[in-house]
């Protein structure tokens, strides 16, 4: 037995061999994965959205899935977070086996998880800050001077410390984003996950987004999953990368290795306008 | 609640599915009581849909309670003149809106005011991700979002269906008075002397049940909704049908159960 191995039973956690094997196959030197998946299956009809997947994540690794569209990669996110359950496999989330916990234990594991949604779904009938509060409010741990604190706090994080009494409605998508960033992390999560944080949003705003993306992951050292078609953010920020297509993955590794691979999946992410569409 | 893929099964395997879910999630939005009284934003959103269930729907109640009881007493009061006992229209209007009409009306209008924009407000929100996004926080959505929409239907829907009685029988006190040559007074308190307190308790339980109804099946639709924009208005369109369906199934059970047992 590997010494990352006794490490992570040194540690107690509850992984079992395959997940930590897992672990190491794909990343190398580290250990304690937060996020493991173990040979998971998951279809929608005769589509195969996830085949036979095995691969982990570390705490405080920026992990970025890239593929086509309708590949699994928001799925990936959603098996996860526990709001699908896959056909077949094993996805531990902080040590948990998904399929074994109840609703009860699931719902304490995902105050753990922050999921920044593709279209930011924030509750219309309530301000920005009213959003940011919600987790908070509903757990009612603070006091509503501690919760406003943290709110504000998050808000500035994101760069809305003024636009708290603003509504979803009057906002633009990119200010949008950043304030269901800020009630993602407004719990300290210790896994981020993050659907398509920069589509639909101007260069500028893209790019304030991946940067708020790398701060916070290295500010909380939560274990960031982000699923992007942006491949030159990706490269810019991740820790690793994979390439997701028809429910594998094709390649995982760092973004120079990404940028030195041959693969006309690659290829085509990365010089689109080279690329002949049957690639894609 | 979470968020379980639909396994696929028959015609009957989906609506015993179906109606289990819906039941189950009725009795977690009535035992969400607690949440909705002790939590400011259920207390909030419980207001919120007081107001829109009792009043946002009382000039339509308004209008529909009035012309009924007008045609209802025109229509019976040709019939009951042939005989000179146009009185017998008070007596009948009585005992039709307090035990039959008054709730079922009710029902339908909340069903197509109420539940089909309930339907669409969940199924926009799950198209949304927005009742993901609850999950996510650890907030059951039966409790946030149901609960406040189930106890405030079960508070103004038997009031509702009172207003509608007492609407129908000024309507119809009118029509009497000036088509029947009935007077006003004597109209209405032939109403008063032959109603009864069991049709009243019974007409008041059914449009509380029909409520509870309309508020289960139109946020199991909008939970269920799939196929963003299209898949809204199909989940708005069964909330109204399957509403419709179990206002009358649920009317003439209760009805069989309070006065043929």
């Amino acid at each position: 037995m590997s010494s990352e191995v006794r490490m992570a039973q040194d540690a107690g956690v509850a992984m079992d061999t395959q997940c930590i094997r897992a672990a190491l196959a794909d990343a190398g030197t580290r250990q304690t994965p937060a996020i493991c998946f173990v040979d998971v299956m998951k279809s929608f009809g005769e589509r195969h959205v996830q085949d036979h997947q095995t691969f982990s994540v570390q705490a405080g690794e920026l992990f970025a899935i890239i593929g086509p569209s309708g590949t699994g990669k928001s799925v990936t996110l959603k098996l996860i977070a526990g709001l699908l359950r896959p056909d077949a496999g094993e996805v531990r989330v902080l040590g948990k086996t998904l399929s074994e916990l109840s609703s009860k234990e699931l719902s304490q594991l995902r105050r753990r998880i922050g999921f920044l949604f593709q279209g930011g779904a924030l509750l219309g009938w309530k301000t920005l800050a009213e959003n940011v509060a919600l987790p908070l409010q509903e757990h009612g741990r603070l006091t509503a001077n501690e919760i406003e604190a943290r709110v504000q706090a998050a808000l500035a994080e994101v760069g809305l410390k003024d636009a708290g009494e603003l509504y979803p409605a009057e906002v633009s998508g990119g200010m949008l984003k950043r304030a269901a960033f800020a009630r993602a992390i407004i719990e300290n999560p210790e896994i981020l996950l993050f659907d398509e944080p920069t589509s639909g949003l101007d260069p500028v705003m893209a790019y304030t987004i991946d940067s708020l993306v790398r701060k916070i992951n290295r500010a909380h050292h939560a274990a960031c999953v982000v699923v992007t078609h942006d491949m030159a953010g990706a490269l810019r920020y991740a820790d690793r990368i994979a390439f997701l297509k028809d429910g594998r993955f094709l390649i995982v590794d760092t973004p120079e290795a990404i940028r030195q691979s041959d693969l006309p999946e690659i290829q085509s992410f990365l010089n689109p306008e080279q690329t002949e569409v049957s690639h894609v | 609640m979470t968020i379980v893929q639909e396994r696929e099964g028959g015609v009957v395997a989906t609506f015993f599915a179906a109606l289990g879910r819906s039941v189950q999630l009725m009795m977690l939005a009535l035992l969400g009581l607690p949440w909705v009284l002790l939590r400011r934003d259920s207390r909030q959103t419980f207001s919120r849909q007081l107001y829109t269930i009792g009043i946002g729907t009382l000039p339509v109640a308004t209008v529909v309670a009035m012309f009924t009881g007008m045609i209802l007493t025109l229509q019976l009061g040709i019939a009951f003149k042939q005989f000179s006992q146009e009185i017998m229209v008070a007596y009948t209007l009585s005992f039709a809106m307090l035990r039959e009409m008054g709730p079922f009306m009710t029902g339908i209008i909340l069903a197509s005011c109420v539940g089909s924009a309930m339907a669409a407000q969940l199924g926009t929100m799950k198209i949304n991700e927005e009742i993901a996004a609850l999950e996510m926080m650890s907030i059951d959505p039966v409790r946030f979002l149901v609960a406040p929409r189930m106890w405030a239907i079960l508070i103004m829907a038997p009031l509702l269906s009172f207003y509608t009685c007492i609407v129908a029988f000024l309507g119809g006190a009118t029509v009497g008075f000036t088509q029947l040559d009935v007077p006003f007074l004597q109209f209405v308190a032939e109403i008063v002397t032959v109603a009864e307190v069991k049709d009243l308790y019974v007409g008041l339980l059914k449009a509380a049940l029909f409520g509870a109804f309309i508020c289960t099946i139109s946020c199991s639709v909008g939970f269920a909704t799939t196929h963003g924009a299209a898949g809204v208005g199909a989940s708005t369109r069964r909330a109204v049908i399957y509403s419709f369906l179990a206002i009358l199934a649920g009317g003439y059970f209760v009805t069989r159960f309070f006065y043929v047992f």
